[in-house]
């Protein structure tokens, strides 16, 4: 088939049409807020938050409320009661995030299990790219702009709370209400993206693109520029891949982005293996050189 | 006029641990004064509670003569922080982190401004780093990376620099580059706090030091300070056996 047709063909589908522009949305969010998860080192936070989610979720259908403000709730007791456990037992964190995270999991999956239209329910836990209403698509459009746009107007202040928060408290800054809107805001865009891959996935989206760019910059707003690009083009072709070869949609859009992450991973030209292994042997084989680099460093002083 | 630090019968506790009890130090502005004492003896504790970021249980903290909210909120407080606390890979240059001294001065978006990016140009070359503006901050040497946090301080009009162990990791050269740089910025006006293993550098460095053991076991000059049985009460009695070493750590 002529690779036009290939492009041009699902587009006739309105369903792929809103399908293709959720996951835009939903891609470009999640991965700008990835640039600071995976700085901080909160890659199991937005694991727990996007898991505890789910009853709100459920609630919030019940309820007929938007789903953004059942998840919003629950993803914030989610973290006051990471942090409460944390801080008031012997438990560390790493525990205190698995214990809470999977309760209130399980808690909407017992809560799916009562409630009446089932099949509508357990497409937030899988996702349901290719069933997006329009209704859907302009709640996470609303949503998503909003994260968006808090995120990119305070992108210094976040960034210097993932550097050192200690220099933002020095300041007159207050670190611990930038970590809550980071929080904030990591609930809502769980939201988002749970429309396109599904609960157990979204982590995916949260942390894989800003990884990605974290090794291919060393700048932080290239990462804020590359991370939704890639994060985007690999959304796009894992629901055309989907489509052509009849599979999960948000399991292929997952899979395209760990399948980029792991040529970055190996190919990057600042941080890939690869260059790192031709470093290594070179420094075997020519110390000197290296040596030399050292020195060169310390000849600025 | 009021000291740049004056601390009141500071005592702080962990839950039932003491961290500083009834510690009570006056550092006068244009000083250079090295904080000395083993690990927990609380030169920590006494670098948070200046900045506030631990509440006093009794005693009162001044910095300029105000509570340390108010000069965090003046930007009069600057800090260099210790080298295992700062996440080298973090992909920011020297420019983007001397420029961070300056979000107290900006609006709520920190938008950069001319005046801006003046002060951090004229902060960086004061440290001499301007020509390595651009570079990723962790591949500077250890030496450089101290100074483009001073640089940061500088940038951001800080009175009062707290530097926490700032020769850890450092070359001798280096060492004595910032401990002149330190100096310089004192004679200008600024007070400098340090916090330091290294006994060696600390003649060429201050004019005071403080000697911390949980309280103020001495606060005097640093050749007063540096007396063997001196060092003996806040380090133990091996120091004794090799006067003035720097192996106190």
């Amino acid at each position: 088939m002529n690779p036009i047709d290939w492009l041009l063909e699902p587009l006739a589908y309105d369903f792929m049409v809103r399908a293709l522009l959720t996951t835009a949305i939903a891609a470009v969010v999640c991965a700008v807020l990835s640039c600071w998860l995976v700085l901080i080192g909160w890659s199991l936070m937005g694991d727990a938050v996007s898991h505890a989610v789910l009853p709100g979720v459920v609630i919030a259908y019940v309820l007929g409320v938007p789903f953004a403000l059942g998840a919003l709730v629950f993803g914030l007791l989610a973290v006051a009661l990471i942090g409460a456990i944390r801080g008031t037992s012997r438990v560390k964190e790493d525990a205190a995030i698995g214990i809470v995270f999977t309760t209130l999991f399980a808690l909407g999956l017992v809560l799916i299990s009562v409630t009446p239209s089932q099949t509508d329910l357990n497409h937030i836990v899988f996702g349901n790219i290719l069933g997006v209403s329009t209704a859907d698509l302009v709640q996470v459009g609303a949503l998503g702009a909003i994260a968006f746009v808090v995120l990119i107007l305070k992108r210094r202040d976040l960034t210097l709370y993932a550097f050192d928060p200690t220099h933002a408290h020095a300041i007159g800054l207050s670190p611990r209400r930038l970590g809550a809107l980071l929080l904030g805001l990591l609930a809502m865009t769980a939201v988002v993206a749970l429309q396109v891959v599904g609960v157990i996935l979204v982590v995916a989206m949260l942390v894989i693109p800003g990884a990605t760019a974290y090794l291919l910059t060393d700048r932080f707003g290239r990462m804020l520029l590359i991370a939704p690009a890639v994060s985007v083009g690999c959304s796009v072709v894992g629901i055309y891949l989907s489509y052509w070869l009849d599979t999960a949609s948000g399991g292929m859009v997952v899979l395209v982005q760990g399948a980029v992450f792991a040529l970055v991973y190996l190919l990057s030209p600042r941080h890939g293996l690869l260059r790192r292994q031709l470093a290594r042997a070179r420094h075997r084989g020519g110390a000197p050189v290296a040596a030399g680099k050292q020195s060169a460093l310390d000849a600025v002083e | 006029m009021s000291a740049a630090i004056d601390v009141e019968g500071l005592t702080v506790r962990y839950g039932e641990v003491p961290a500083l009890e009834g510690v009570t130090a006056r550092v006068e502005r244009g000083r250079v004064c090295g904080l000395i004492g083993m690990n927990g003896s609380g030169k920590s504790t006494l670098f948070k509670a200046i900045t506030g970021m631990v509440r006093p249980d009794r005693g009162t903290v001044l910095v300029d003569g105000v509570a340390p909210a108010v000069a965090r909120k003046r930007g009069l407080i600057g800090y260099v922080p210790q080298s295992e606390d700062v996440d080298w890979a973090f992909p920011v240059s020297v420019r983007d982190v001397v420029m961070m001294g300056r979000y107290g001065h900006q609006g709520l978006t920190r938008r950069t401004r001319p005046a801006d990016r003046a002060a951090v140009a004229e902060a960086m070359e004061r440290v001499e780093l301007d020509g390595l503006a651009d570079r990723q901050i962790g591949r500077l040497s250890g030496g450089q990376r101290k100074r483009a946090f001073v640089a940061r301080g500088i940038a951001q009009g800080a009175e009062i620099l707290l530097l926490d162990e700032p020769f850890a990791g450092v070359d001798k050269r280096s060492e004595a580059t910032i401990a002149r740089l330190l100096r310089e910025l004192a004679a200008a006006g600024r007070t400098v706090l340090v916090s330091t293993h290294d006994l060696h550098a600390l003649p060429d460095l201050a004019d005071e030091a403080i000697l911390l053991m949980r309280r103020v076991l001495l606060h005097a000059g640093v050749e007063e300070v540096l007396e063997p049985e001196h060092l003996a009460m806040a380090f133990g009695l091996d120091v004794l056996d090799r006067p003035g070493a720097g192996g106190a750590s």
